[in-house]
């Protein structure tokens, strides 16, 4: 469903992005690791069409993201990072105005509103302004706005970053939910979440893939039988950075 | 058709907060205050409006025209939603589209509500309202070169502050240019042909004759190439920001 081919993204002199190359089948829930400034959100966004390559290509759904955009487009649900959401709207204003213009009209707008608001758990604050929500709930509604097309790639960046463990259980449910019909890539820092909702953990360094493979793999692959050393074995610290 | 529903959400913002109203009633203040004053509308008995109440319009869009048109790109990238619109499947373009149209609407909203203007001229005098019209569209066409500029500047910038310095600065020297006591100063020190440069990148050569009741096609020409490229800028500027 999304296939990575040898895709770079050079900015100015730094490469963020060496000729990364990755695929997630449908039914699969791949976590995308790295420590900060390893490239992962530069690599979704280039697989989302925000930000052209320098050179390779991301297919969706056998479409090309360079060659065709907008079809390749229709296939995605994407949760920026930061989940920025217009602030003078309402959460319901929001979710309508992102299904219109994903081409969704009539019933079938108001069916996709309704059913992004209740698996995202935002009914009791669907008219409410935006801008008076709390962390959780605006990142739920980004969310919600990912899922409203039914969308067959999933593309989340950190989706649970800034949630209370609850809210954090809650999203790695949901996305365990959803990836048994979606092709979901999903960035983390968390490494427990790979265990709790990952099928398939990769981990980026430098822009680089260091580590691949299943949960299991990648906690034989340690020698202590800790994520947390692996992670710490295969990627560089910010502070190494500084002292070479 | 994704044009028309950034335009529903963008001219839904501007009118559910309180920007719209505010620039709608301090333009009703300053253009009717104007003519009334400096204008001298009771006492010139000028019926046409050319220099009563139109000739203002222009100093009054260079300030408040980038006011309404600062927030278009700006915003939408110090916030990040401009992430959420570049990966929906629509054109940079159409976006462009619908959001120019949303600030030209709260614009044309604002010169609708001036017609009791119109109307007390209709009553009092008899003057000739097809001249009165095409003073309407030259005074709507520089209010959109205003604002097209403004979204232009937006483009470069995060800071709504930033952008509203910078257009303000841009649309004061477009006025400036061309307005006859400037130009009159100018002739004085600069050649003819430089001059004639200057009197060519402002805005009265062609919002004069249009406000004199002349429909002259250079006049659409200018506007529209202006807008255009103003425009087409913005996209420029849009894509080469994500590169």
């Amino acid at each position: 469903m999304i296939e990575v081919d040898s895709l770079t993204k050079q900015f100015g002199t730094k490469c963020a992005v060496n000729s990364l190359s990755f695929t997630v089948q449908k039914g699969e829930v791949l976590g995308f690791l790295g420590p900060n400034g390893a490239g992962k959100s530069t690599t979704m966004r280039m697989i989302t069409g925000f930000i052209p390559p320098t050179s390779g290509d991301a297919k969706v759904c056998g479409i090309s993201i360079i060659d065709n955009p907008n079809a390749a487009k229709t296939k995605i649900g994407y949760l920026p990072e930061s989940a920025p959401l217009y602030n003078d709207m309402t959460v319901l204003g929001f979710l309508k105005f992102c299904a219109a213009i994903r081409g969704l009209k009539g019933t079938a707008k108001n069916d996709a509103v309704e059913r992004a608001i209740d698996t995202c758990f935002l009914g009791s604050v669907a008219k409410q302004s935006i801008d008076t929500l709390s962390k959780g709930y605006r990142h739920r509604t980004c969310l919600a706005q990912a899922l409203l097309h039914d969308p067959e790639v999933l593309i989340l960046d950190e989706p649970t970053d800034g949630l209370d463990p609850n809210q954090k259980f809650e999203v790695r449910q949901l996305i365990k939910r959803l990836g048994q019909t979606k092709a979901i890539l999903f960035s983390t820092h968390i490494l427990e979440e790979v265990e709790a909702s990952c099928t398939r953990a990769v981990i980026v360094d430098r822009g680089k893939i260091v580590a691949d493979g299943t949960p299991a793999e990648l906690l034989a692959q340690s020698e202590t039988g800790s994520l947390t050393d692996l992670f710490r074995k295969v990627t560089s610290s910010d502070t190494a950075h500084a002292a070479a | 058709m994704s044009s028309c529903t950034i335009y529903k959400r963008e001219l839904s913002s501007y009118f559910s907060q309180p920007t719209a109203y505010a620039i709608i009633v301090i333009f009703l203040i300053f253009s009717l205050g104007l003519t009334f004053t400096f204008g001298e509308f009771m006492r010139t008995g000028d019926s046409s409006l050319e220099w009563t109440f139109l000739f203002w319009h222009p100093w009054v869009y260079m300030l408040l025209a980038p006011a309404v048109g600062m927030k278009l790109w700006a915003d939408e990238q110090r916030t990040g939603t401009i992430e959420l619109l570049g990966t929906f499947p629509v054109s940079t373009w159409s976006a462009i589209i619908g959001k120019f149209m949303a600030a030209a609407t709260v614009w044309l909203i604002a010169l609708i509500l001036t017609f009791p203007i119109v109307a007390t001229v209709n009553y009092l005098g008899n003057p000739d309202n097809g001249a009165i019209f095409a003073g309407y569209i030259g005074s709507f066409l520089v209010c959109c070169t205003f604002l097209s500029i403004t979204m232009l500047v937006s483009a470069c910038t995060r800071d709504q502050v930033v952008c509203l310095i910078v257009s303000v600065a841009i649309c004061v020297l477009v006025v400036l240019c061309g307005y006859d006591p400037v130009t009159r100063e100018l002739s004085k020190v600069v050649s003819p042909g430089v001059l004639e440069g200057i009197v060519a990148i402002g805005v009265w050569d062609h919002f004069s004759s249009l406000n004199s009741g002349l429909f002259r096609l250079k006049d659409f020409i200018w506007f529209g190439s202006i807008i255009f490229v103003c425009l087409l800028g913005t996209s420029a500027i849009l894509s080469s920001k994500r590169a």
